[in-house]
């Protein structure tokens, strides 16, 4: 870090001695360590978590008109991290690689590489697995800093009751937090959400929300791995790292539903399996699931989430008010057929990008804006309690699982540990079966 | 698919027309030789055949050496426009479109690909020199394209409006369709006068020409002679990195009609082409 300072200081002692005109500025300064602090006003970046979504997020972050480097790097994977530096650097997504500053030495890998990087950052980007979220988020915040975390933030009760506690921690040390539901640095729902608060479309009474795909990829067992390492790989399939995709990707839907009512749910209860996708590789989790959601006044959210191919496709939010109704997808706002309100799209903006625009130019202000961990965490535990409901069959009640203590993380977390489900002797893993499954006696 | 004749035409727009870029000039005489060409843009039912044909590897690279399939979309990238087999298919990369064509040779032995700008502004005018084929007044547009004042916000079924004269459904307006060509603003200045058969090769990622203008555009767009630069920015809501090789997040408006060259290729320049774009 002192040569990369030292580089950037050479820079602006260039720029100020041809404004000076004759270049007799001293070198002498240049030995002045406090002359240096004041001027540099990089904000140095590491990331955890190198997928797809963990380098798009670096990405943005080097993307923004301050002054970001990206310091250092950890995975659970060596060939990971190599992929992710090797984009950063290509340039083929977008030039960024002059705010690369990451050494062998700050390349960390393994589990614990996550402790080895906050250290040597003002911000931290959060983008593992969604299992390790409360772990990762809690030494982050310990050691002062400032967090972009993706969503969810947790797969389990005692993960989202852990990222509550941190997140009031935060909150007492001001340090930004901002939690990767980009609808909300997205415009069109901004624009949507605030008519929606001055009263055009009345109360909400009831909502439907939709992610229903073709689902997302595999990653097959190769010879020699370790059940941890395999089940590492393939995340995708396994709750303790997952939540099962109603809590990975639906949380997005359940969230703007949330965010719009001003509240979260106070119960679920509904229906779910996998019909089709039930391959040993597709792990433990299920191909759909359909939750009744209810609100403490009686209003009910629908919420429908599927991984099944071929099968009719939807992502979005609409909800139903005392006087309209707002469809996000279509960013419109109607009554008895009439538009009130409608965004126009060419307005649009690009929300991942954004919501790095604005937490790095808060941070480079010294300004605390941003505590969106608690609603990070409140709308993971509505995903989670709508997957407990279609698991079980059974009521889910807010309060009584928010307080189970209820974890579903390995006792250890090693290569050689046991994850916390084991595949039977055909590979298949056991499925939670509606009637049988039981949270609570 | 509908035979299109050898013969030569103005590329470009004269600077007096309504809605003309730069990019449009200078006009230059060219030569095309015959090929035919998909009277309707590719739809639904004809893409599917191959995106969900299960013999066929998804991969999330694309690569000359095996044909191969795109990934799932994390999200609806016709955005509730409709799947119908009819709809014309969309969200797509060129290169996505590309390997749709690498996928048919195999199966059929038949080269197809996409058209060259040349090639698609000719068969555009169907032998005319105005702004669109039905002449420069844009109220006419309306019984042969759909662009955003007739299109509701969406697109439609292939073939739901009027031909162009050379039989050619949706060639203005509905989607916007790829061409071969690297986007230059100054390709035109470029060309020898008589030019045949130009094409831009193959260059960077980023910008490649498409053509017609979509169920989006503004009439004025939605031109013979306008020519349209993709951009980074229409993959700029997929969260990844890398971003994804075969799709579109906000290329909603893009789509593709396939050519098939009247005197087929050679195996080995067939390779070749393969090759210099699915690289």
């Amino acid at each position: 870090m002192e040569n990369e300072k030292l580089h950037r200081s050479r820079r602006d002692f260039v720029k100020q001695s041809t404004m000076l005109a004759g270049g007799i500025v001293a070198m002498p300064l240049m030995s002045n360590a406090g002359y240096f602090q004041s001027v540099d006003d990089t904000i140095k970046v590491a990331v955890i978590g190198c997928g797809g979504r963990g380098t798009g997020a670096a990405m943005q972050a080097l993307s923004t008109k301050q002054n970001v480097k990206l310091v250092a790097m950890a995975d659970a994977f060596r060939d990971r991290l190599d992929n992710s530096y090797k984009a950063l650097m290509d340039g083929d997504e977008g030039d960024v690689k002059e705010r690369v500053a990451v050494t062998e030495e700050t390349k960390f890998v393994g589990f614990d590489a996550y402790k080895k990087v906050i250290p040597l950052a003002d911000v931290v980007i959060i983008a593992t697995p969604p299992g390790f979220r409360p772990i990762h988020f809690e030494e982050a915040i310990s050691q002062g800093k400032h967090v972009f975390m993706e969503k969810p933030v947790a797969t389990d009760p005692a993960g989202v009751k852990k990222v509550l506690e941190v997140a009031e921690i935060a909150k007492k040390k001001k340090l930004n937090v901002i939690v990767g539901l980009q609808r909300h640095y997205q415009t069109s729902y901004r624009e949507l959400y605030k008519r929606v608060q001055d009263g055009m479309i009345g109360d909400i009474t009831s909502g439907q929300v939709y992610w229903n795909s073709d689902g997302v990829w595999v990653r097959p067992r190769q010879a020699g791995q370790t059940e941890m390492e395999y089940q590492m790989r393939n995340w995708y399939y396994f709750n303790w790292l997952c939540g099962d995709h109603i809590t990975e990707q639906h949380i997005h839907n359940l969230d703007v539903m949330n965010w719009f009512k001003g509240a979260y749910p106070v119960k679920a209860q509904g229906l779910g399996g996998r019909q089709v996708r039930n391959g040993k590789e597709y792990g433990e989790i299920y191909d759909h699931h359909f939750v009744e959601f209810t609100y403490a006044d009686g209003s009910i959210m629908n919420s429908q989430c599927r991984h099944i191919k071929g099968t009719y496709s939807i992502v979005d939010e609409m909800m139903v008010g005392t006087k309209g109704t707002v469809k996000c997808g279509a960013a419109e706002i109607s009554s008895k057929g009439k538009t009130l309100f409608k965004f126009d799209k060419a307005k649009e903006n690009e929300p991942y990008q954004n919501e790095h625009d604005e937490l790095f130019a808060a941070i480079a202000k010294g300004e605390y804006k941003f505590a969106d961990a608690e609603n990070g965490a409140r709308s993971t535990l509505t995903s989670i309690i709508g997957r407990m409901a279609t698991y079980s069959g059974q009521i889910i009640e807010w309060d009584k699982t928010l307080n189970s203590g209820i974890s579903i993380q390995p006792q250890k977390y090693a290569w050689d540990a046991p994850p916390p489900v084991l595949p039977d002797a055909n590979g298949f893993y056991p499925i939670a079966t509606p009637g049988v499954t039981k949270y609570f006696s | 698919m509908v035979p299109i004749r050898s013969g030569s035409f103005t590329i470009g727009s004269p600077a007096n027309e309504d809605g003309r870029d730069e990019d449009e000039a200078p006009q230059k005489k060219v030569q095309v030789s015959g090929f035919w060409m998909g009277e309707k843009e590719v739809s639904f039912g004809e893409w599917d055949t191959f995106f969900k044909n299960m013999e066929v590897p998804q991969t999330k690279d694309i690569s000359v050496d095996a044909v191969s399939r795109p990934t799932a979309q994390y999200i609806d990238l016709t955005w509730g426009m409709g799947r119908d087999d009819r709809h014309p298919t969309n969200s797509m990369s060129q290169q996505a479109a590309l390997m749709y064509c690498k996928w048919l040779y195999d199966k059929t032995g038949v080269f197809y690909r996409l058209p060259t700008e040349a090639e698609w502004e000719y068969a555009c005018r169907a032998g005319t020199q105005t702004a669109t084929p039905f002449g420069n007044d844009a109220r006419s547009l309306e019984a042969y394209g759909y662009f955003k004042g007739n299109s509701e916000g969406k697109f439609h079924k292939t073939a739901s409006l009027k031909p162009n004269g050379w039989g050619l459904y949706d060639m203005l307006g509905n989607l916007s369709e790829w061409t071969l060509d690297q986007y230059q603003t100054d390709a035109y200045a470029k060309l020898p006068s008589d030019a045949k058969d130009p094409l831009v090769a193959p260059g960077s990622k980023y910008p490649k020409v498409v053509r017609g203008g979509s169920y989006l555009d503004n009439a004025e767009e939605l031109r013979c002679a306008n020519r349209i630069a993709s951009s980074a920015s229409w993959n700029k809501r997929d969260p990844q990195i890398p971003k994804s090789k075969w799709w579109l997040t906000d290329g909603m408006f893009v789509g593709f009609r396939l050519v098939r060259p009247g005197k087929a290729p050679t195996k080995a320049e067939i390779e070749k082409f393969f090759e210099s774009y699915l690289k």
